[in-house]
């Protein structure tokens, strides 16, 4: 792995983008409660198998990109993703070791660490929202993994 | 807090050692610019300026939509744009008529609140702005709407459809907004039942179709299809404008209150088009008649979007 050096930056801007373009695509609004979180989606992958394409910065970045898209308070986002990425970081060599199911069960877990994120957020900032349905784009996320890991290897290897 | 210890720093070289550090650094800067954007609003034209990075973005986003209209408007038969075409000139027609009416009921209104000395109407002029088929958070009732800083909106502006009060714009781009709707669950309008002038506030539900009145005790005199209007308190949306239709009112004996809903008059959420109003207070007993001047914010202080229990 050494022998890559820095890894190639393009795949993660490319992902990421196209992951902020479908966290926005309109959908009916039963999809829309359970749209997976695109974005850290990407994040954690990239975090777990190319740990070195993007840092913690580019996290947080990509999280106040999505509180403006999203109008959010500015850091809403941003603070979720980067301690997400922080764990996903954390774990990463573990988490590779993992079989899919149990990989799926961990994203399972850091997404639910996003949402509880927001939902305390917004319970400081006078937004309280405590629909079940917040915690549907977790479930749908874990599903997603195993897509998201054969769609992203398969792009980012040919980088 | 093990900060520096990684469980691959055998084999894998430093450059992640000091991982919990930045974590905790980049999450200390988040909370900063929460508690400067949520307590005093002043990153305005940051934020003014990431929307403007957006937009493009957000208009890439709702393109296929866009086109897929295009295409089926463009395609449309000859027949259906007759009878369109048709219809709309009835509307036409009929609004014509109404509105020849109107104004001279509102030159005689004028006279007489003039007659009373009563405070002449806020003037108010609009612009239309289509709303953009992009998703927000899908828990709260907001849309992002074409104009922004450019067209001179303003924060917490009215804005409303053809049937009714739409909703107030919060976060204002340089060339889109975004607009909470009445049904947000943290909005609420001051409204007034049309038939007896009783006063009271709609909150949003988290429901398109229904809006929630709260605050009516329970020998309140609503009945079941009273038109609400808004009663021009609060500053944020004129008097007068159709809010909903009370489409429930149950007294539980029990209860000081009464549990009354209304549906929103508006198209919450069908509507494609909206209107922003611009509010411009009128001098009472002016020199001459005043040319409604360029849009002016409305009053920041009078923002009535938080609710307060």
């Amino acid at each position: 792995m050494n022998t890559m050096g820095r890894a190639a930056r393009w795949p993660i801007y490319v992902c990421s983008l196209t992951a902020l373009l479908l966290s926005a695509v309109p959908l009916p609004h039963w999809l829309d409660l359970v749209r997976p979180d695109f974005l850290l989606l990407v994040l954690i992958w990239f975090a777990v198998m190319l740990p070195r394409s993007g840092g913690l910065l580019f996290a947080w970045l990509c999280g106040l990109a999505l509180d403006s898209f999203r109008g959010q308070i500015l850091g809403e986002n941003a603070l979720a993703f980067v301690a997400v990425a922080y764990l996903a970081h954390r774990f990463h060599l573990r988490m590779r070791m993992f079989p899919l199911t149990h990989q799926s069960l961990v994203v399972f877990l850091l997404l639910a660490v996003y949402q509880f994120l927001l939902f305390w957020i917004d319970g400081v900032t006078g937004h309280p929202l405590n629909d079940w349905t917040r915690s549907l784009p977790a479930i749908t996320g874990a599903l997603l993994w195993p897509a998201v890991t054969g769609l992203l290897g398969r792009f980012a290897s040919r980088a | 807090m093990s900060l520096l210890r990684e469980p691959g720093a055998r084999y894998a070289p430093p450059r992640v050692s000091a991982l919990g550090l930045r974590a905790l650094i980049l999450i200390a800067a988040s909370i900063g610019v929460m508690v400067v954007d949520h307590r005093q609003h002043e990153l305005t034209a940051i934020r003014t300026a990431l929307s403007a990075v957006a937009y493009p973005l957000q208009v890439l986003v709702q393109s296929p939509v866009a086109a897929w209209n295009w295409m089926s408007s463009s395609l449309a038969t000859r027949s259906a744009l007759m009878a369109e075409n048709e219809a709309l000139k009835t509307d036409n027609r009929d609004n014509d008529l109404r509105l020849l009416r109107l104004e001279a009921i509102e030159q005689e209104n004028r006279r007489l609140r003039d007659l009373l000395n009563a405070a002449p109407r806020d003037a108010e002029t609009s612009k239309v702005a289509s709303i953009l088929r992009v998703d927000l958070d899908p828990l709260r009732h907001r849309v992002l709407v074409d104009r922004g800083t450019s067209d001179g909106v303003t924060r917490a502006q009215a804005v409303i459809d053809s049937h009714g009060i739409f909703g107030q714009t919060s976060n204002v781009g340089l060339k889109a907004s975004e607009v909470i709707l009445l049904s947000d669950p943290t909005h609420a309008v001051p409204v007034q039942v049309e038939r007896n002038g009783l006063r009271t506030i709609a909150v949003g539900t988290g429901d398109a179709r229904r809006l929630a009145l709260p605050y009516l005790p329970r020998n309140a005199d609503v009945r079941v299809d009273d038109r609400l209007v808004t009663s021009g308190l609060g500053g944020v949306f004129p008097a007068g404008y159709p809010v909903g239709r009370i489409s429930e009112v149950k007294r539980d004996p029990s209860q000081p209150l009464a549990t009354v809903s209304a549906e929103p008059a508006a198209a919450l959420d069908r509507a494609r088009e909206v209107m922003l109003l611009w509010l411009h207070p009128r001098v009472p007993m002016p020199a001459s008649e005043p040319a409604p001047p360029a849009p002016t914010p409305a009053p920041d202080k009078a923002r009535d979007k938080p609710r307060s229990r």
